[in-house]
């Protein structure tokens, strides 16, 4: 899975759209609700169960990073499942939003 | 990761939400995404590197931003404010290129290789009239250099300072809340579009999703008439800008009820003026901005609480914190470092150094970082004890007086304390003596200035050296346009007057 910076991915399970922000350092499976994310264009419509254990749910806006590997999406879409990279759940980073400037 | 991206997330999310222009007739992002996509398709046919626009500000502009993006040429917005032949040089300097001009700027431009410029009433009814186009899906681009930005060129040629995607997005991403916004808000852009803040404002505000508002050129009463019959919430001046911002406030009442936050940099603001604009709007949040064109806009932040702090506080220490610029953003390291490298002390004065991924610290040709990544950002400042930043103009600017570093900042600060001095310049002219000399420019109130008892008065607070040696009056002082003064001007007019004396 080619998780390069700005690719688009969705979940084959639920409406979760996920962009990355920073690809990982090692290569691995990127996934929602427990099965492994398509391409946004890919034209498969989410099919089958979310597994329990991945079911927390993505938030549209917030940041999910993987502190092992460095990965960071954004959520684009939200969805029921919840994001993991190979397997270790991923955790939503807690970032203060600053005031506007420009 | 591309800047179009962070229009086309939030195309996704919100299609329907107003992105650009007035309250009715205004684009939604579906609107604006479809719009910019026609563009790039466009630009794409047309086979040029680069993109650019010399015209006001206006819907064109931001809908031109994402489509030279998506279309992967760089965007070179240009500043019509420059006299022709040097206007010509730079046009020259895009090619090869397509450029959307004002109709009234068309005929100051002459034939240049490469270089194909089409009118902005043309690309207006192309792309700009009329309901939603469908939007045209483009192959991902794989151009890095977003924008090429030419630094006003004070000290020289302008040098065209790179913008890379990565620079521009991170900055964004690290800034901003994805679709932050609510539907109420609005950002009201004055800043020219050749300038970083103009370019920097459209991106937060896409990916933000909230609306912006265009003045085609600033002046106070359009600016306080729009900001009222828009409900802006948002806006970003400067330091020139607020000050006769609230002399329309003073005169006609306005009080502004929907602006929440209100941004300023781009030069220093003078005490006297942050502390009215306070006085005047107190539910506005106001946050004072510093960044450079290099660093994709903002590094450090004084935020709405910390003016509160300030603006009440009794100690001394904390009260001067008005002047500064704040903290640098959790995504910045910053350093000021002494001329050997070394790092200064809490209150010593050095040069600013910033490193992380939104600053680029590059023009084309020519990188200006350290091997490990730190930009030299040829500003003054000091950090105190609790982080803040405080900066100290141009390194440039300093004066050297008999071997002594004098910077101007301080004796401007303290010169502006006094009642008569509307506002004043320190500069170093030539002088057989001491090298350079510390020399005063003035606008005085009275028009009768007692520059002698103000001599004394300084003499008492600074050192000798640092009094001005010599007093020059004017009715007013020369800035550019984003309130930046002028001191190359100021200086060459005074080594003429001091000589011919």
């Amino acid at each position: 899975m080619n998780l390069k910076p700005g690719s688009r991915w969705k979940s084959a399970v639920c409406d979760s759209q996920i962009v990355v922000v920073r690809p990982p350092k090692a290569e691995g499976e990127l996934q929602c609700g427990g099965a492994n994310v398509l391409p946004l264009d890919d034209p498969a419509k989410p099919t089958g169960d979310i597994n329990p254990d991945f079911a927390e749910g993505v938030l549209i806006g917030k940041r999910y990073v993987d502190e092992e590997s460095g990965l960071e999406v954004l959520g684009a879409k939200a969805g029921k499942g919840s994001l993991a990279f190979n397997g270790v759940p991923m955790t939503i980073k807690g970032a203060k939003p600053l005031p506007a400037s420009d | 990761m591309q800047t179009p991206l962070l229009l086309e997330i939030a195309a996704d999310a919100c299609p329907d939400r107003l992105a650009l222009g007035g309250k009715d007739g205004g684009y939604d992002f579906e609107s604006y995404r479809a719009r910019a996509s026609q563009v790039a398709a466009w630009l794409t046919g047309k086979g040029k590197v680069n993109t650019g626009f010399l015209g006001m500000n206006g819907n064109v502009l931001p809908v031109l931003l994402f489509a030279s993006g998506m279309a992967g040429t760089s965007f070179i917005p240009l500043n019509y404010r420059l006299v022709d032949a040097d206007l010509n040089k730079l046009v020259a300097r895009t090619a090869p290129c397509t450029i959307i001009v004002d109709d009234d700027m068309i005929q100051r431009i002459n034939h240049a290789d490469g270089v194909e410029l089409i009118a902005r009433s043309e690309f207006e009814a192309m792309f700009m009239s009329g309901s939603a186009p469908e939007k045209i899906d483009l192959p991902e681009a794989d151009n890095d250099i977003a924008v090429l930005l030419f630094t006003s060129g004070t000290t020289g040629e302008p040098k065209a300072a790179v913008l890379r995607h990565a620079n521009l997005t991170s900055y964004v991403m690290s800034t901003v809340e994805f679709l932050g916004a609510d539907e109420e808000e609005a950002g009201l852009i004055s800043v020219p579009p050749y300038h970083i803040a103009g370019i920097s404002a459209i991106l937060t505000a896409a990916y933000g999703g909230r609306r912006i508002v265009y003045l085609p050129a600033f002046t106070a009463e359009d600016w306080v008439a729009t900001a009222a019959a828009e409900s802006i919430t948002h806006a970003m001046v400067v330091p020139t800008m607020l000050d006769r911002i609230l002399d329309i406030l003073d005169k006609t009442g306005e009080k502004l009820p929907s602006l929440r936050a209100l941004s300023y940099g781009g030069g220093k603001m003078p005490e006297q003026v942050i502390t009215r604009a306070l006085k005047l709007l107190p539910h506005v949040d106001f946050v004072n901005a510093y960044g450079l064109t290099e660093t994709s806009s903002t590094i450090a932040l004084l935020g709405a609480e910390d003016h509160r702090v300030a603006f009440t506080s009794s100690d001394p220490d904390i009260r001067r914190r008005i002047t500064s610029v704040g903290q640098p953003l959790p995504t910045i390291e910053l350093e000021i470092r002494r001329e050997d490298g070394t790092i200064c002390e809490p209150g010593e004065k050095g040069e600013i150094y910033v490193r992380g991924d939104q600053v680029s610290g590059e023009y084309l040709n020519k990188k200006v970082t350290t091997a490990d990544g730190w930009f030299p950002t040829n500003d003054a400042g000091w950090l105190d004890e609790g982080g803040y930043l405080f900066v100290d103009g141009r390194l440039d600017d300093v004066i050297v007086r008999g071997g002594e570093n004098i910077s101007p900042g301080e004796i401007e600060d303290m010169l502006r304390s006094f009642d008569d001095i509307a506002d004043c310049a320190v500069l170093g002219i030539p002088c057989d003596e001491w090298g350079e000399k510390v020399v005063a420019v003035i606008v005085s109130r009275s028009g009768k200035p007692d520059t002698d008892s103000i001599s004394v008065a300084m003499r008492d607070k600074l050192r000798s050296t640092k009094t001005p040696e010599q007093w020059f009056q004017r009715d007013a002082l020369p800035y550019n346009e984003t309130g930046k003064l002028l001191r190359r001007v100021l200086k060459d007019e005074l080594a003429k007057e001091t000589k011919d004396a």
